[in-house]
């Protein structure tokens, strides 16, 4: 049966040669449209805002090289250190409470329960409709007097606080808001919990595991990527966003909710100082890329990689 | 002997049931219970969308208006020219979808079919501008677009769909490569080049993640405030979003006209969601992303 005439070697290789350097040609084809958006608003922006970032630049005038003047600038600029530890304070609050609650969420549904489809739902939608329409309504559930919550802490004979008009309140308020859209996250464990190898419980079980040693040796390991994941890009994402907070709050009050990208919002678009902001921004990503190499190192420590963890 | 193990064996069974039963019991109180605090805030919306202006700030609060005042939703929606944001929103979102459809759909083949020198460095490139903060590219992007003379007009929310998105190209990448082998080189000895596999084999047998492409992108735009907030100057070129922070401004107190125009701007994505939650999930759990 081994009859199939064999190819001369040499000609295949020249023949694939050829192939190689065609199907080369279509890869960089296919791939060009992101190839140019790389190139101008990813690769070509960074270095351009690293530029900007050395010059004073009103967006309407010349640019006039500064030097290190902006970052000097920075060094001693109060609003910046505010903004930045606002930033970090909504970072750490949001994520580290919502990788809490979406866990818990997750395992609540993972109980084989019944409706589960239903409850996934109701919990997964809120996520879904962030913006502007779901901020005002929030205004409407943080109103000191008339709001749903302090309504509802009445009812226990509790006043409750100004929530977004005390400077102490209201990022607290914020990062409360912000758990109600933890179901994005929770879709997600939820899918890494069902993937984990019912074996792996069986073998627990025959050693004598009970639900708790289950739990923190079977489930916790095999979800730690998932987590290390959902930290990363949880913590990126809050770090930068701010039109919620600008539509709530707009920084207020006394500063107590300028978040970083507000400010640079606010710097760039309102008063113009595209240097300075471009310097702000500079600033924004090295922090962003040190707090992730921390992330990854730390995570040695406390994730665990199986070869077919992931799916 | 043998009896009394028998008996510590029921026993232990009995425990065990209990156990599970306490276990059920707890489980559903506390579902139950977060279910309603998840949903309330809806209700609170909508009961609050058709209440008269001076109920809208009692106490206690109730939750079921006096009466039900539909037009408030009529008034609400004619206080702004809301027929041109809605307008303005349709031509922006759908151009995002069609734009990342087709943009991602010929990357992510490139990525998924062919090889070329540097792919997989050029694969990593691609998902780090995942992790590249908002407001680094932002200010270089807006001053681009001024440059291009394209502030104040739609294109600058519109054209960079067509040079696809990261997050977008992953997810189709991953679903291609799912797809056998086999089935490209049947094309291909039937004469098939590239560009008839994309289009006649893979795009038909990726519909699920190509819809999970197609919903992101559409609810992401649909809420979209910054970009319209930079790039848009004139009232008349305003999407959904800015057109309800303008209202917002505006009328700060009528609460009632604010959740009616508010749930307006719901109901697509809602539509959406509610009809293509399957695709949702499985999306995430393709890419174990959760869309933004």
């Amino acid at each position: 049966m081994a009859i199939t005439t064999p190819t001369p070697p040499k000609t295949t290789k020249a023949k694939l040669g050829g192939m190689a350097r065609k199907e080369e040609l279509a890869f960089y084809l296919f791939i060009s449209p992101w190839i140019i958006g790389f190139l101008l608003f990813d690769a070509g922006a960074i270095l351009a805002s690293l530029a900007i970032s050395f010059t004073n630049w009103s967006a309407l005038s010349t640019p006039s090289f500064t030097g290190g003047e902006n970052y000097t600038k920075l060094i001693n600029d109060s609003l910046f250190y505010k903004a930045m530890g606002n930033s970090l304070y909504y970072g750490l609050g949001s994520v580290g409470l919502g990788t809490i609650v979406s866990f818990l969420l997750a395992l609540l549904l993972n109980q084989d329960v019944k409706g589960m489809a239903v409850f996934r739902t109701i919990f997964y939608l809120p996520s879904v409709v962030s913006g502007i329409a779901v901020a005002i309504l929030w205004i409407m559930i943080l109103h000191q007097d008339f709001g749903l919550i302090n309504s509802f802490l009445a009812f226990f004979g509790i006043k409750g606080p100004g929530w977004l008009v005390q400077p102490e309140w209201a990022m607290p308020s914020l990062i409360l808001m912000s758990l109600w859209s933890a179901g994005g996250a929770m879709v997600i464990y939820l899918a890494g919990l069902q993937s984990v190898p019912i074996h792996l419980y069986e073998a627990a079980e025959i050693d004598g595991a009970d639900t708790f040693q289950k739990f923190w040796n079977v489930t916790v390991p095999m979800m730690s990527p998932v987590i290390l994941y959902n930290l990363i890009v949880g913590f990126i994402a809050s770090i930068q966003g701010f039109v919620l907070v600008y539509i709530m709050t707009n920084g207020g009050p006394a500063n107590a909710t300028l978040v970083y990208g507000l400010y640079i919002y606010r710097t760039a678009f309102i008063n113009f100082q595209m240097g300075y902001a471009s310097a702000l921004a500079w600033v924004l990503l090295v922090v962003i890329i040190l707090i992730t190499v921390i992330q990854f190192a730390v995570a040695k420590y406390w994730v665990y990689y199986e070869g077919d963890v992931k799916q | 002997m043998s009896t009394s193990s028998g008996i510590s064996h029921q026993k232990s069974l009995l425990g065990l049931r209990n156990r599970a039963i306490a276990w059920k019991v707890i489980t559903y109180f506390l579902l139950i219970t977060l279910s309603v605090s998840f949903v309330l805030p809806f209700m609170w919306m909508v009961s609050t969308s058709l209440k008269q202006s001076q109920d809208v700030f009692t106490y206690p609060p109730s939750f079921f208006p006096n009466s039900f005042e539909w037009q408030n939703y009529i008034k609400g929606w004619n206080v702004l020219p809301f027929d041109t944001f809605l307008n303005n929103s349709l031509i922006v979102t759908f151009s995002n979808v069609i734009g990342n459809l087709i943009s991602c759909s010929l990357v992510a083949y490139g990525f998924a079919r062919l090889k070329g020198r540097g792919r997989d460095i050029l694969f990593l490139l691609l998902l780090a501008t995942l992790m590249i903060p908002r407001e680094v590219t932002i200010i270089p992007r807006f001053l681009m677009f001024s440059w291009f003379g394209m502030t104040n007009t739609l294109w600058p929310l519109v054209l960079p769909a067509w040079f696809g998105y990261a997050f977008f190209i992953f997810l189709l990448r991953q679903f291609f490569m799912g797809i056998p082998l086999d089935l490209d080189n049947a094309a291909r000895i039937d004469g098939a080049n590239n560009w008839q596999i994309l289009t006649q084999v893979i795009i038909p047998l990726s519909q699920p993640a190509l819809a999970s492409v197609a919903i992101f992108a559409f609810i992401g735009n649909w809420s979209n405030l910054l970009d319209p907030l930079i790039y848009l100057r004139s009232t008349e070129l305003y999407t959904l979003a800015l057109g309800l922070n303008l209202f917002r401004g505006q009328n700060f107190t009528q609460f009632n006209l604010l959740m009616a125009v508010s749930i307006i701007t719901l109901i697509p994505v809602l539509l959406v969601f509610f009809f293509s939650q399957k695709l949702f999930v499985q999306g995430v759990s393709l890419t174990g992303m959760g869309g933004r």
